[in-house]
């Protein structure tokens, strides 16, 4: 090449490749090299903090996560419930409808179970009890995700600064609640579990397993063989298109808010009805941005999320059992899944672009 | 009523270098959700760094050293995040929205790290942050108001103004705006644009991390508390609020910091309804969200890129 040529040709520059050519092996390559350098640098973290050789805290990991029948029952739990939420953020999303107010409208739904567990509880027979919290659940999920949606789709007006400041008002109103209702003021609920959902099969957690379980086989028919989910995948696509072909976007986008918030109701009926059974403020503790992420990850597709939501629970609590083991600050469970995350999306890159060096280009020209 | 004033303005100053240091992001055209992350990083490496500067002199402390050295290294901290956003978003192109929610999930886990290195207590360096930087003369409640403050108040007006001109009154700030509205035109016209998103990205996280610091310093007085990733939504939240200009986030931030200590104030409010009293910013946040958006004036709308990677082949 000459040198004149040189001069005007940058080192490497960076074409975006066409989706259709990606093969399904390079896909999980990528993704597969981007999850072990993230576990690699996270171990190379911990090994540097804590001084321990890697293969002892990734023994630690794997030994919190599947060590004793309860961890696998407690993990279960956490992949049911993150899922659950994920479930629940995923056709909003397919949509670009930046719903990052799932904490909130998982949060306002266990205050409305737990009101009905509190009100109704000696009142009702406890079958009848169950179709309240229920209902009352799924309603106040709904409505708290409606309130964005029909501004966004009338108004247009932001929705991920408003469903986020949602968040913070079902927050504020869980801490009045928790006032008003514990008489003694010191703001802990006593757990209710006699108005809890029913225990099956022995195992605390398996009706939440379950009924995620059907769900997520509902969400993923319902996104990819409805009508309604095709029409979801068209406004996420283009809103022109969407209106050109004659679909009513507004009435899409209410209606897909709607079951978002239903099903973040039920998220919210498992925390609250059937595992807590009480509340606070941290019930749902960043599970409504980390569904985000669950959600993203996944492509949307519940199957992957499945996946995804225990890539997720597995950091978290493998990291919970390094912080016990070797002695230090829990919030290295953050630390580990933030890095993971960042490694995951920055991935991405490879899969949609592609770097050209100097010496290859005239191939591709 | 004083004291209340006095309050709301020392907390609305962490809100207005969180919000500046968005604006400066978001006019660049990228949205930025790890500022609460990266205030959290701010807060705790400044902590952090006046905790190493204590035990290594003892007692021998020099009053400008400790406010600049956390000063620095909550400056420096903070730029790190965001030159690990700008890297993610720009280079690589990745989504903002989702690399932000990964930042803030690693900048919280970060600042708790460091913290529980360190201790929660931080009262003695605190006080040269809150030592008044002009001598009080005899003008009562309007020096108590306007002059007595420590130096972040000072710093964050000065920042906040000095942004506001950059901006709106040099050539640079025009490119800026340039880049966050239609970046594939600044790339026709010369402009740099992964530059200046680079710059605006890292400088932005730098100021917002000094909010971090001041929120802890200056408002909480060295008392390290867990939450100061909720006041790095509220500042998100405060760019809207004041249609992206940061001189009109002067008023704003102290409208915020008086709904947020309002509570504490007001006379007559029960234990119970002292939280809904703090449900006010957000209520007020999101009315003012549905307002603008009623309104479609044309001054009053985000840059018009924001939120989307600029690919220069994809036009």
């Amino acid at each position: 090449m000459a040198s004149s040529e040189k001069k005007h040709t940058p080192l490497l520059h960076i074409v975006k490749r066409d989706p259709g050519t990606l093969t399904w092996g390079y896909k999980l390559l990528v993704r597969g090299i981007a999850i072990l350098a993230a576990l690699v640098v996270c171990g190379v973290l911990i090994t540097l903090l804590t001084g321990e050789n890697p293969v002892v805290v990734y023994g630690s990991m794997i030994s919190g996560v599947f060590g004793t029948s309860r961890r696998v029952w407690n993990m279960l739990q956490g992949v049911a419930i993150l899922l659950c939420v994920s479930l629940a953020v995923t056709p909003a999303f397919k949509m670009k409808f930046w719903n990052i107010g799932a904490e909130g409208q998982v949060l306002i739904s266990g205050l409305a179970c737990v009101a009905a567990m509190m009100f109704l509880g000696d009142v009702l027979p406890l079958g009848l009890l169950i179709v309240v919290m229920v209902a009352a659940s799924v309603l106040a999920g709904m409505i708290w995700a409606v309130l964005p949606a029909i501004f966004k789709a009338y108004w247009n007006t932001n929705e991920t600064l408003f469903t986020l400041m949602m968040n913070y008002v079902a927050t504020q109103l869980v801490a009045y609640f928790l006032k008003v209702f514990v008489k003694n003021g010191s703001g802990v609920l006593t757990p209710m579990p006699e108005f809890g959902l029913p225990v099956i099969g022995g195992q605390a957690y398996l009706l939440n397993v379950l009924i995620v379980l059907v769900l997520t086989i509902l969400v993923y028919v319902y996104l990819k063989f409805s009508k309604q989910g095709y029409e979801i995948t068209i406004v996420g696509e283009s809103e022109n298109t969407a209106r050109y072909i004659g679909i009513n976007v507004k009435k899409v986008v209410i209606r897909t808010m709607l079951i978002s918030g239903a099903v973040c109701g039920l998220a919210g009926l498992l925390l609250v009805g059937g595992t807590n059974h009480t509340i606070s403020t941290t019930t749902v503790g960043g599970r409504g941005f980390t569904a985000i992420m669950v959600s993203w990850l996944g492509k949307f597709d519940p199957l992957y999320m499945v996946l995804t939501s225990f890539l997720i629970i597995f950091l978290e609590m493998g990291s919970q059992q390094v912080s016990t083991d070797f002695r230090i600050s829990s919030s290295i469970s953050s630390i580990v899944t933030g890095i993971i995350l960042l490694f995951i999306i920055g991935c991405e890159f490879f899969l949609q672009y592609r770097v050209v060096f100097r010496k290859n280009r005239k191939e591709n020209v | 009523m004083l004291a209340f004033l006095v309050s709301a303005i020392r907390l609305g100053m962490t809100f207005l270098l969180g919000s500046t240091g968005e604006t400066i992001t978001e006019k660049a055209g990228h949205l930025n959700l790890g500022i609460p992350g990266v205030m959290c990083v701010g807060a705790a490496c400044g902590c952090y760094a006046e905790y190493l500067y204590f035990t290594e002199v003892g007692i021998d402390i020099d009053p400008t050293l400790a406010i600049l050295i956390p000063m620095l290294a909550a400056l420096l901290g903070a730029a790190a995040m965001g030159l690990l956003f700008s890297f993610l978003t720009i280079t690589l192109r990745a989504n903002q929205n989702m690399t932000g929610l990964a930042i803030t999930t690693l900048g919280v886990g970060m600042s708790e790290y460091i913290i529980n290195e360190a201790s929660i207590i931080f009262t003695k360096g605190s006080r040269y942050f809150r030592a008044p930087l002009l001598e009080i003369p005899e003008l009562e409640w309007f020096g108590e108001l306007f002059l007595g403050h420590g130096i972040f108040v000072y710093l964050a007006l000065a920042i906040a103004l000095i942004t506001t001109y950059v901006l709106n009154k040099t050539r640079i700030g025009l490119h800026l705006r340039a880049v966050g509205e239609n970046p594939a035109t600044a790339d026709a016209a010369g402009i740099n644009v992964s530059l200046y998103r680079y710059v605006a990205t890292c400088v932005g996280c730098g100021i917002a991390g000094l909010g971090g610091l001041s929120f802890i310093m200056d408002y909480l007085k060295g008392n390290w508390e867990y939450c100061v990733d909720a006041i790095g939504w509220l500042s998100i939240a405060l760019v809207i609020f004041t249609v992206w200009k940061p001189n009109l986030a002067i008023i704003g931030s102290i409208v915020f910091g008086a709904l947020y200590v309002a509570s504490s104030y007001i006379p007559g409010v029960s234990f119970a309804g002292k939280e809904l009293f703090k449900m006010l910013p957000y209520v007020v946040t999101i009315l003012v969200l549905i307002f603008t958006s009623m309104r479609k004036n044309r001054d009053h709308q985000p840059p018009q890129s924001l939120g989307l990677s600029y690919f220069r082949e994809e036009r």
